[in-house]
């Protein structure tokens, strides 16, 4: 039988009660949300705490979705579930949709929320490969106040991230720009399990369609379409979820075609770092970044230019 | 510490330790033995039990997390005298063989079909994918909560032999 070595349990009412108990307890407490990563750690002996402070009843504060004209908000609360059924957050990202679909099991997913996701920091996990893709930034709470922080600086290798002691995730927070398409491609072993390898890509076409620009042809045929810029994010290849620079320097305005997924795709072979275990080889892997960046890329555009045409 | 939640309509009030899980309160603290405890993983299911109508993995559950909410376990599936349409699907459709699995099926089942009254055979599937059966190969899971679904709705009331049966039968 698994469980966890004693600890003391605390329940936390609001965001200040939280910290203000993460300030009193110190690194002798630790938060749990969903409890889905946590607990079975803790149930391992992998972690072990004095007190657990529960922040499940600040779902109420933190647990929302809004959308501005610019801006997606999540609250830290929020959960898969939630995310997977929100059918604006599917028609502005897609690739929450795509992601969610994969990520565990429906069981699973009525508790994972996408804060302990994030402060998780677990290689494979999907929504830090989508919140990297979409170049999101997490809002860190503690009582001095608000930061901001890029997801390229949250994670600071597996399983940490720049989230303090005494300080807690409140909202992640994406940037809308127009014209976009994204996508999640995922090889797992068997469905609910952890991805082998996975990439995110977004995409975000030129405002004018080349044709239009000339003056004479106005048809947005997918052909002509420019790509002001792209992003693919990976997870499972290295320490933490990654996005690739040298993908985005490639991609940004080219005219999308298949030379150009291969090329995207050989970039992302190049740049990760995967491990052998026991869900496949560092070479299969690395296949895998290379051929799921080619597909991510593929639906990405296509559901860019749909958008673009519709 | 002490907590108070309601199970299966009743509010009930324990001393604990703030380690034990939901599942081992409902066997071992209140003899709630419905409820399965399987690989301890987070993986089989077979803990599934409902928190405020959602199916949750119980093993992956604090009992102390589950303070003020409602919980519901096989053992409150029937009422007044009733079995439940997805109790009274499973047992018409052979849908438990060794029942190991069997009462977290049904809990999500029943989940289910109150948020989706009529699902679809893919929907049924994808419902009941974060939980493992080692006997039945699932099929006359899903066959049970069809029939779970469409008894409830009164639309069908007999059942179409299965087919191996037929032929077992005729020999
Ligand atoms: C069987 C199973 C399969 C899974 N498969 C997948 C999968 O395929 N893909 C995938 O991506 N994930 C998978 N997961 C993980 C699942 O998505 C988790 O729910 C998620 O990783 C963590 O969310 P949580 O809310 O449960 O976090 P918790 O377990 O509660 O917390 C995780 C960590 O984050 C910290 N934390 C939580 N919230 C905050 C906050 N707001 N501020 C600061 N720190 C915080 C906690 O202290 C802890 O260290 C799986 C889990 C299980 C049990
Ligand atoms: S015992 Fe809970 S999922 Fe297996
Ligand atoms: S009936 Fe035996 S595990 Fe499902």
């Amino acid at each position: 039988m698994q469980v966890p070595a004693p600890f003391e349990y605390e329940r936390a009412t609001s965001v200040d009660g939280a910290i203000g108990l993460l300030e009193r307890l110190g690194d002798t407490a630790k938060l749990v949300a969903g409890g889905h990563s946590l607990l079975p750690m803790m149930k391992l002996r992998l972690a072990n705490f004095e007190y657990l402070i529960d922040i499940n009843d600040l779902h109420g504060e933190l647990g929302y979705i809004t959308f501005t004209a610019d801006e997606v908000r999540i609250g830290a609360m929020t959960r898969h579930r939630e995310i997977a059924e929100s059918a604006e957050l599917a028609t502005v990202f897609p690739i929450f949709a795509d992601a969610e679909q994969v990520i565990a099991d429906p069981v699973v997913r009525n508790r994972g929320t996408i804060g302990g996701s994030l402060c998780q920091a677990d290689p494979a996990e999907d929504l830090s490969a989508v919140c990297t893709t979409l170049g999101a930034s997490c809002v860190i709470r503690g009582s001095g106040g608000e930061r901001v922080v890029p997801m390229a600086e949250f994670h600071r290798g597996p399983y940490e991230t720049a989230v303090g002691p005494t300080e807690m995730l409140t909202e992640v927070r994406f940037p809308i720009r127009p014209h976009a398409g994204s996508a999640y491609e995922k090889v797992e072993r068997r469905a609910g399990d952890w991805a082998v390898a996975a990439a995110g890509a977004a995409v975000w076409l030129d405002s004018e369609p080349r044709g239009s620009r000339g003056g004479t042809d106005s048809e947005y045929d997918g052909q002509d379409v420019v790509l002001a810029d792209a992003r693919v994010g990976l997870a499972a290849v290295g320490p933490n979820t990654v996005e690739i620079p040298s993908i985005s320097a490639a991609l940004r305005g080219q005219t999308p075609s298949e030379e150009l997924y291969a090329r995207a795709g050989e970039l992302a072979a190049q740049s990760c770092n995967p491990v052998t275990d026991p869900r496949g080889s560092a070479d299969y892997k690395r296949h895998l970044a290379d051929e799921l960046t080619r597909r991510a890329l593929r639906r990405a555009v296509q559901r860019a230019t749909d958008q673009v045409r519709s | 510490m002490q907590v108070t939640m309601t199970v299966n309509g009743e509010a009930v009030t324990r001393e604990i330790e703030g380690r034990l899980l939901l599942v081992h309160f409902l066997r071992d603290t209140l003899g709630l033995t419905g409820t399965h405890w399987g690989c301890d993983t987070s993986n089989c299911g077979t803990c599934v039990v409902l928190m405020d109508g959602e199916p949750v993995k119980s093993c992956t559950v604090l009992a102390a997390m589950a303070g003020g909410h409602e919980i519901r376990t096989v053992e409150g599936l029937a009422a007044g005298g009733e079995l439940d349409p997805v109790q009274r699907g499973f047992m018409n459709c052979h849908g438990l063989q060794c029942g190991f699995c069997t009462p977290g099926m049904m809990m999500t089942a029943r989940a289910l079909l109150d948020r989706n009254p009529d699902p679809t055979e893919h929907e049924i599937r994808e419902a009941i994918s974060g939980q493992i059966c080692r006997c039945t190969g699932y099929k006359n899971i899903v066959e049970s909560i069809r029939w779970a679904a469409t008894d409830a709705a009164g639309t069908r009331t007999t059942l179409e032999p299965v087919e191996a049966q037929s032929v077992g039968s005729a020999s």
